[in-house]
């Protein structure tokens, strides 16, 4: 494959990122890249997209239960009394 | 210490019934398990509920795990189990195919240039950071998030939220990691969509 349009590449971001698409596939994305400003911000909006989604995993939970899974956890394991 | 000497030492201790080591890897994991729930099942009291489960499917197989994942992605897939076999509908027939970006931001086969933009993106590098990474971003993620089907949601939820790499998400849910791949392009580009929408109304208003 030596060309690809953008419509094709914005199709293959998430695999370009995670380094699964054969090699004459990731030169023609980099060819393409380095030629299209469109392309390179569509790109950008992906990477700033898994970005602000990470901010999701900054919720903090309370911690609710934990003396019942803890003797629940010595009912079944060794314990010496 | 190394992924796998850290498991091995964390599950003889458990094994041996040490309590300290059974209220740490609680403590550790829990507020991880119970988002991840939540997502999966969409609501706050049966996720507290399943994550409960979970532990206590934990301390009943402890003996039974060998290692051949990490401690961590045997606990989340556990999880996901509860979660999917209690309260998700599995979707198994063939996703129809949907457009990462809608076509009508391409040039048709009668354009100058099929298949390239039709305008141009916007540059979201030129936008404020208090727009970009602010808390109504957030709700917009999490509601484009929320309106997933099922599998695009468990997937964005393990590797975007959680952040487990693409074997580990594969390994969780039971998935070709091809499968899963594709699953977590089509949230992310809906995603994506959402904050568009989000960012060009914000501009106009």
């Amino acid at each position: 494959m030596n060309s690809l349009s953008c419509q094709e590449l914005v199709e293959r971001v998430t695999a370009y990122f995670d380094d699964a698409v054969p090699a004459s596939e990731r030169q023609a994305i980099d060819a393409h890249l380095a030629e299209c400003e469109d392309c390179v911000r569509h790109v950008d909006q992906m990477r700033r997209t898994i970005e602000i989604t990470g901010g999701l995993s900054a919720e903090d939970v309370p911690m609710q239960g934990l003396d019942d899974l803890l003797a629940a956890f010595r009912a079944a394991t060794p314990h010496p009394d | 210490m190394n992924r796998m000497t850290a498991d091995t030492t964390l599950i003889h201790a458990l094994r041996r019934g040490d309590d300290d080591a059974f209220r740490s890897v609680v403590t550790t994991y829990h507020p991880a398990l119970v988002r991840t729930a939540r997502r999966f099942v969409g609501d706050h009291a049966v996720a507290e509920e399943v994550t409960q489960e979970t532990w206590l499917a934990v301390i009943r197989s402890i003996d039974s795990f060998e290692g051949r994942s990490s401690f961590k992605t045997w606990l989340f897939a556990i999880l996901a189990n509860q979660a999917r076999s209690r309260f998700t509908r599995e979707q198994r027939h063939a996703p129809s195919p949907e457009p990462s970006v809608h076509p009508r931001w391409f040039q048709g086969p009668d354009g100058e240039d099929p298949g390239h933009w039709q305008s141009s993106p916007v540059d979201w590098g030129s936008l404020p950071d208090a727009q970009l990474l602010g808390r109504e971003s957030l709700e917009v993620v999490q509601r484009a998030i929320d309106q997933l089907p099922d599998a695009q949601r468990h997937v964005i939820t393990l590797r975007d939220i959680e952040g487990f790499d693409a074997g580990e998400v594969s390994a969780i849910l039971g998935l070709t990691e091809g499968n899963a791949r594709v699953l977590l392009h089509r949230a992310r580009a809906k995603v994506r969509g959402a904050l568009e929408t989000y960012f060009e109304g914000a501009a106009a208003s």
